[in-house]
């Protein structure tokens, strides 16, 4: 019973969250895109179109599942599992609460690195065997922009984590809100342990990890192949990138994973700078705000809440900006993020020696 | 603003545009009403959602709305000017001479020949309005009305004749008798 309830119901909760998450996270880009664009979106399938998605997933289940006479059968066949599956495990280390995480792995930060590096392995592994030159062109383009902006991100994360002296999530989490048992201070001079709320995020206690985040909130655009960076799926040049070629449940898995890996990249920067499951509400004399929202309960609402709130922006910045080309969007990442971010780095190791100690 | 500084610049640029999306979730909730072009301010409705949930919604066309094609069968004189001038045959019309007197239309044109046929394929009209200009007794007009879907394709063909195939041949039968010459005056 141990082994079921550790290992498989958590894992079909999580599983069960990030399917439901997805269908709704589509409904909700619809309506985003469709209020941005002065239209009403989905409306007839259901009260307000809420069922939208869930008739579309529906179809897809229904359809045939085809492979092309050209594909490389066992690449073109593993590609979408090996998408999702390396997305849906970056959720195994995600601290929701104080008592609820997957893994709270020492090395939870390099792990989900690690994890959702092997995704890149995937899209290539569906544009190669999708026998698609199209599909090729996009895997390609996906790789190299996925590569080159994991550097910015990394670099950010480094920034972060010299803060924070550890890679285990739920310790970064516990640092930045009241349940810390070190001192965290507020711009490195006003002591704000017991005050907690949004004063003592990450964000807060070093002010240059504004930047950071911001760069690794635009990297991991990038990363999950996101307008302005979608030009792995760029419709007006590639049809529909890397993943032309598939139809039915294999379209709906890479499809849930891209947004199960826009909710995973939200949690990471919520947990790294905008204090993961701590309440944003500080204590305020006998207004113990902070105290009244701290919990397991309270810890899950907030850390989605965050990372909704993220992944909101996301949509909003993909329905404004148009799509970068390609040299620019080389550039943008070795000449502005990468450099930018080092020197976040380097700040961070001045703050942590001569404000920290 | 100065582009010495393209960072800046691209970031500054980059907030106008989002800022402007931004207007426009936040005025999703207003939406544009299904009024006419009549009303004052149709042309003020520039906030909100534009989109018209068309069956449920319309936004209400002038009465002298140039649309479908609407014959007054009453006043028709059969004359099958329509008929000729329309530039895609649209009409189909087949007269009858009356042997009777048919009486007057609305506006005292006497009226000689029955309409035993009168057909206008909605489906072909290009919608010119020609019919309605040459048209003597004014009979055949454009209404307000433009929603006609039907699933099928023939129920576009509109009858405008009322007679029945018996009345028609029994109106030729007489038209027939009345050209037969008497047979006291030939002898």
């Amino acid at each position: 019973m141990d082994f079921f309830s550790a290992y498989i119901l958590v894992a079909l909760c999580i599983l069960l969250f990030s399917v439901v998450y997805a269908l709704y996270a589509v409904y909700a880009e619809r309506k985003v895109s469709a209020f941005i664009q002065d239209r009403y979106g989905p409306m007839e399938t259901g009260k307000f179109g809420l069922l939208q998605t869930v008739a579309d997933i529906a179809k897809l289940l229904q359809k045939e599942n085809i492979t092309p006479a050209a594909a490389d059968k066992v690449l073109f066949i593993a590609a979408p599992l090996v998408i999702f599956v390396s997305v849906f495990m970056g959720f195994a280390a995600m601290p929701f609460a104080p008592e609820v995480i997957g893994s709270a792995a020492n090395i939870g930060v390099f792990y989900i690195i690690a994890i959702l590096a092997v995704e890149v392995v995937g899209i290539l592994m569906a544009g190669w065997g999708s026998g698609n030159k199209y599909a090729l062109l996009g895997s390609m383009r996906s790789v190299a922009q996925i590569v080159s902006y994991e550097i910015p991100a990394g670099v950010a994360i480094v920034s972060v984590l010299m803060i924070c002296q550890t890679l285990n999530l739920q310790e970064i989490s516990f640092q930045q809100g009241i349940l810390s048992t070190e001192t965290i201070k507020f711009l490195g001079f006003w002591d704000v342990s017991d005050t907690g709320g949004l004063l003592a995020w990450n964000i807060f206690r070093a002010p240059h990890l504004v930047v950071a985040f911001l760069i690794y909130f635009i990297a991991s655009l990038a990363e999950c192949n996101r307008a302005p960076f979608d030009i792995p799926e760029a419709e007006s040049e590639l049809v529909a990138g890397f993943h032309v070629e598939y139809g039915g449940i294999r379209f709906g898995l890479i499809f849930l994973a891209e947004y199960a890996m826009m909710l995973l990249v939200s949690m990471l920067a919520s947990i790294l700078c905008l204090g993961g499951w701590n309440t944003p509400l500080p204590n305020i004399g006998g207004l113990e705000l902070a105290t009244w929202t701290t919990g397991n309960i309270w810890g899950v609402f907030w850390l989605i809440f965050k990372s909704f709130g993220l992944v909101a922006v996301q949509m909003w910045v993909r329905w404004t900006l148009p799509r970068l080309r390609v040299d620019q969007l080389m550039s943008f990442c070795w000449k502005v993020l990468i450099p930018a971010a080092f020197l976040c780095m380097f700040v961070s190791g001045i703050w942590r020696l001569l404000v920290m100690n | 603003m100065s582009v010495k500084n393209p960072i800046w610049n691209s970031l500054v640029t980059a907030w106008k545009g989002l800022k402007v999306t931004l207007d426009h979730v936040f005025h999703s909730g207003k939406k544009r009403k299904p009024q006419g072009v009549a009303e004052d301010n149709y042309f003020k409705q520039q906030e909100g959602l534009v989109t018209i949930q068309y069956p449920r919604e319309k936004i209400p066309v002038p009465e002298t709305g140039r649309y479908q094609l609407h014959v007054e069968i009453d006043d028709c004189i059969v004359c099958d000017l329509c008929a000729k001038i329309c530039p895609v045959d649209c009409i189909d019309i087949e007269a009858v001479k009356a042997v009777e007197d048919m009486g007057v239309t609305s506006d005292g044109t006497r009226k000689r020949l029955h309409a035993a046929l009168f057909d206008i394929d909605m489906a072909k009209c290009m919608y010119c309005g020609l019919c309605t200009t040459v048209c003597p007794t004014e009979c055949i007009i454009m209404t307000d009305t433009y929603d006609k879907s039907v699933s099928d394709m023939h129920e576009l063909n509109y009858k405008f004749s009322e007679m029945t195939p018996e009345e028609v041949a029994d109106k030729k039968r007489l038209l027939e008798e009345s050209r037969k010459p008497k047979p006291d005056s030939a002898s």
